[in-house]
């Protein structure tokens, strides 16, 4: 029997694939298509989600302790508070993946992860592989083989194939292919996708020197 | 609003390009380039894989408030009343903005389906009745839930049936038809062409409505200083589609507003228009004195940001049995949705190959859905659909092979405008294509015998645009240490616009790519360029860099030939100095000669020339693809394609394959997965996310993805030789798909999207005969 590449390259030590991860969020997020249909929320209750409370959010190497609402995403507070654009907003709801970025070494939808749920994870972003000024190996070989067109699900692509490629370093094409299966690219540059993935393992290789 | 659909339409519809710049000094073609043609890496890669790129959603200003807009939730309604009072005071409400506020009653959507910014009727699921500003997008959206509306609810109609039937529900006053339909090609006489033909078919076909979704949603920040206005904009052009309309809109002189969109993350034509959004963050911004971001959901964008329209079109073709084509009639019709846009699909029909006798009809309706945009070559992948399957029909009733059939057909004159094209690489894009694809021993090879059929499919195509044309500026500038920055004020869609600016200057100049830096669209700062649209932003914006360029350079040599005393031919730069070639001793750098003429740097400023008089210029391909069709399931899976493209030159090898990949991936959606689902009971759309409306991944693309660059060598187009390449390097890979099923399973998919179902229903229909 051929092997499930997912299981090489998608699946985390808990057990949750970013393909299961995907399934079961699909319902939460339906509520949001109503939008001005719904009836006005009793005042007590937008007051009761302005709460607030403090989270400490280890967040490319150090530690930031910051006030948050419980509804609010990481990716929310990635952009709107600690500045971190580089992780992107696309659909918000966990189904395009501009936003992935990595929650203890594994690739995840930061639009589907509360910043509440995020405190005590390792959690890296886009800006959190470079080096200084320096690209890092993945981001170089993306910039070689001109993996994207207008860029904005690029940080996202990148985040997916650096967690790839901390569990499996050297991954088949389809591999790849699943392993990115959760990042929408509408210019669709996935040709070249694929090339940079090839390209991004063997620059890790060589220990990230172009 | 100005309808840019429509005034683009009229544009390509007539026979040339309005010229409006001076003749200017001959420049001759490049021989053999040292960066031109190169597969070389973008100029902004480092932004976009570093995450430094600053996206319209990126942007974050001091005190700024997040905006959210209250769309009408059914089909067709009329506002009795708008509460906001519960909504005003929420948590970080700032500001409510409704039809009623001052300077809200703003006209859109143009004379023929006049309408407004809020406009109490609403004629689809997805019209703007009012919006919020607040301290935190989530506020703002809470408060927007919060707002109370009166509507009374209207019948609706949602496809041609029911919106064109005598006493339809009417959506504007005119009705629901735009008008009678239109005679949009004619040549000869279809009756007598008819006659003449040994065979002639007649097919009914239907394309889908697909959604633009780019990654980026639609979006504005708005800041105001006073009566100065600075706007942020995800837009596919900072002048034409936001600064002039805007100004006007909003009757504020257009040295007030400042639009910048330095990364665009996407539009597909549906950013080629001023959007509402921008016109109430504005409102917002200037009511609450505080910048405003406004960024619509990914909801709002499948909902009310613009569709490709479907088309039925019935294509009537008669052939000769020796394969020339003897008439063509198209009738086609087109929902725009619930305001005024284009719809036509036929021009291919009247122009891709060789035929007498032609009749294109079109006419267009309005349904209580969003209205349709321009998107990526409108009306051509849907013509091409109908075109190409009955070119494939055609060629099996008369035994003929299909590569056979088109390459007899083809001819050297735009029969439409009866001017020649100043090159057409579309036979050389069928032979080389075929050549590399294998066709005629995949075609020859028997089939699979398993419930898993393979096929093998080609369609031609080509744009109606893609020549580009005046006016363009683009400033070149050295520095006196020899480095050169470029301005323009031309988006870079992520075509790689900015990179094949600086190629083109580099490869002029005679300096490294890396010595050019590009700075562009930011209406302060740039030079004019047109909208990115038409697959006419590389032939417009280059030969005005490689204008300017050449204005640059010849200053510079100008003042070296005389310090020097050598002729100026004889010079050329190298690092920071120009040098004499026969004498390299003899030399000036930059600094000395700008600081002999008082100068610290030197500019050129190129303007586009105007194009060939008497030609007509488009680009063309050919695209293959092989397919595998499950029988049981009805799953399609495209196992290879190939794309065979002409565009003239070609700049950049990297980004050219890539435009013909997405191209060809987008025309994968276009006929296996992407449709917009209404609902029959409430006219609501059901397929509002990502999940339920289908884009390609990066599983359901084939890694066999080849390409194939034809250049024709075309010194006449303009003077850098290329053509747009975005629109044809999509428009037939649908139509190749179609064919390919059809040659799989022997039964022809007239109705895109093809999805298992309709395989499945198909194969059945032809158990049963």
């Amino acid at each position: 029997m051929p092997e499930d590449p997912e299981d090489k390259c998608c699946r985390s030590d808990h057990g949750i694939s970013r393909r299961d991860f995907m399934s079961s969020v699909g319902v939460g997020a339906v509520a949001a298509v109503s939008i001005g249909n719904a009836p006005a929320a009793p005042a007590q209750e937008i007051e009761a989600v302005s709460n607030v409370l403090t989270v400490n959010l280890r967040i490319n190497g150090s530690l930031r302790k910051i006030t948050v609402e419980p509804r609010w995403t990481l990716l929310y507070v990635l952009r709107e508070f600690l500045g971190l654009t580089g992780t992107k907003i696309g659909c918000e709801r966990g189904e395009c993946g501009a936003c992935t970025v990595l929650i203890d070494g594994m690739a995840r939808y930061a639009c589907m992860t509360l910043a509440v749920e995020a405190q005590g994870h390792e959690i890296t972003t886009i800006e959190g592989l470079m080096d200084g000024e320096k690209l890092g190996p993945v981001q170089q070989a993306f910039a070689e083989e001109d993996a994207f067109q207008c860029g904005f699900c690029t940080p996202g692509q990148i985040m997916a194939v650096e967690g790839l490629l901390r569990q499996n370093p050297n991954p088949t094409i389809d591999q790849v292919r699943i392993g990115i299966s959760g990042n929408l690219c509408r210019c669709a540059a996935y040709q070249h996708i694929f090339k940079a993935a090839a390209k991004a393992a063997e620059l890790r290789a060589k220990g990230g020197q172009a | 609003m100005s309808d840019y659909y429509e005034e683009l339409e009229e544009l390509l519809r007539s026979a040339s390009v309005p010229q409006s710049s001076q003749p200017q000094e001959k420049i001759a073609p490049w021989g053999e380039t040292r960066i031109v043609g190169k597969p070389l890496p973008r100029v902004d890669a480092y932004e976009k894989v570093s995450g430094a790129g600053q996206y319209t959603y990126d942007i974050h200003l001091p005190g700024m408030l997040y905006a959210a807009i209250l769309r009408c939730p059914h089909a067709h309604a009329m506002v009795k009343g708008v509460d906001t009072s519960a909504a005003e005071t929420m948590p970080g409400v700032v500001a409510v903005l409704t039809g009623k506020s001052p300077g809200a009653d703003i006209p859109w959507y143009g004379s023929r389906t006049p309408s407004k910014l809020f406009d109490p009727h609403c004629r689809y699921e997805g019209d703007e009745i009012a919006a919020v500003a607040a301290r935190t997008s989530y506020q703002a959206r809470d408060a927007v839930k919060a707002i109370k509306v009166q509507y009374e609810q209207l019948p609706f109609v949602i496809d041609q049936e029911s919106a064109l039937k005598p006493g339809a529900p009417k959506i504007h006053e005119s009705g629901n038809s735009a008008g009678e339909p239109r005679v949009t090609s004619r040549r000869g006489d279809v009756a007598k062409g008819f006659a003449e033909a040994d065979v002639a078919l007649e097919e009914t076909f239907y394309t889908n409505f697909q959604i633009h979704v780019p990654m980026e949603a639609h979006g504005s920040v708005v800041s105001w200083d006073g009566d100065k206005v600075t706007i942020w904009d995800s837009t596919q052009g900072v002048y034409d589609a936001v600064l002039m309309p805007f100004a006007q809109t909003m009757g504020v002189p257009m040295n007030k507003v400042r639009v910048i969109c330095r990364y665009f993350g996407g539009g597909f034509g549906s950013k080629l228009e001023l959007g509402k959004y921008t016109v109430i963050a504005a409102l917002l911004a200037r009511r609450t004195g505080r910048p405003v971001k406004l960024m619509l959901s990914r909801e709002e964008t499948l909902l009310a940001a613009g569709n490709r329209p479907d088309a039925r079109m019935t294509l009537k073709a008669g052939v000769k049995k020796d394969g020339t084509l003897t008439a063509l009639q198209l009738t086609s019709i087109g929902a725009a949705g619930a305001y005024s846009a284009g719809t036509g699909v036929g021009w291919q029909v009247g122009e891709l190959y060789k035929c007498l006798n032609v009749l294109v009809t079109e006419s267009t309706f309005y349904i209580n859905a969003g209205r349709a945009r321009a998107f990526r070559a409108p009306g051509f992948p849907a013509g091409n659909w109908c075109l190409e399957q009955m070119m494939d029909m055609l060629a099996e009733r008369i035994g003929m092979d299909p590569v056979e059939f088109r390459l007899k057909n083809l001819t050297e004159v735009s029969q439409s405008r009866n001017v020649p094209y100043t090159s057409t690489g579309l036979k050389q894009c069928l032979i080389e294509g075929s050549k590399a694809f294998g066709w005629k021993e995949a075609r020859a090879a028997r089939k699979s015998d398993s419930h898993i059929k393979r096929g093998f499919g080609l369609a031609a195509g080509m744009w109606q645009a893609g020549s580009g044309g005046p006016p363009y500026t683009a400033e070149v500038r050295m520095f006196m240490d020899g480095g050169v920055t470029i301005k323009t004020g031309a988006l870079d869609l992520g075509t790689g616009t900015k990179t094949v600016a600086c190629m083109v200057a580099a490869e002029e100049l005679g300096i490294p790519l890396e010595n050019i830096r590009i700075e562009n669209a930011d209406t302060a700062v740039t030079p004019y360029a047109q909208t990115s649209g038409g697959s006419m932003t590389l032939p417009g914006l280059t030969p005005a860099v490689r204008r300017g360029a050449w204005l640059l350079k010849r200053q510079l040599f100008g003042w070296a030939s005389e310090a020097l005393g050598v002729p100026a031919e004889d010079l050329e730069i190298n690092n920071n100095s120009i040098v004499s070639r026969s004498s390299p001793d003899k030399k000036r750098t930059m600094q000395e000669l700008m600081r002999a003429h008082q100068v610290n740097e030197v500019i050129g400023i190129g303007n586009r020339d105007p194009n060939p008089a008497n030609r007509a210029i488009n680009p063309f391909g050919a695209h293959f693809a092989e397919v595998e069709v499950n029988t049981k399931t009805g799953e399609v899976k495209v196992v290879r394609l190939l794309g065979a493209n002409e565009s003239g030159r070609v700049i950049n090898r990297k980004t050219f394959d890539n435009q013909v990949h997405g191209g060809m991936t987008m025309g994968l959606g276009y006929a296996l997965t992407e449709k917009r689902v209404l609902d029959r009971q409430t006219g609501k759309m059901c397929n509002l996310n990502f999940h339920d409306y289908k884009v390609p991944t990066a599983l359901d693309v084939p890694v066999d993805h080849q390409v194939i660059a034809i250049d024709p060598k075309d010194t006449e187009c303009n003077i850098v030789g290329c053509k747009g390449l975005g629109e044809p390097a999509h428009v037939p890979a649908a139509s190749a798909i179609a064919n390919a099923i059809y040659d799989a399973i022997g039964v022809r998919p007239t109705h895109g999207p093809i999805d298992p179902k309709m395989i499945l229903e198909l194969l059945s229909k032809k158990k049963r005969g």
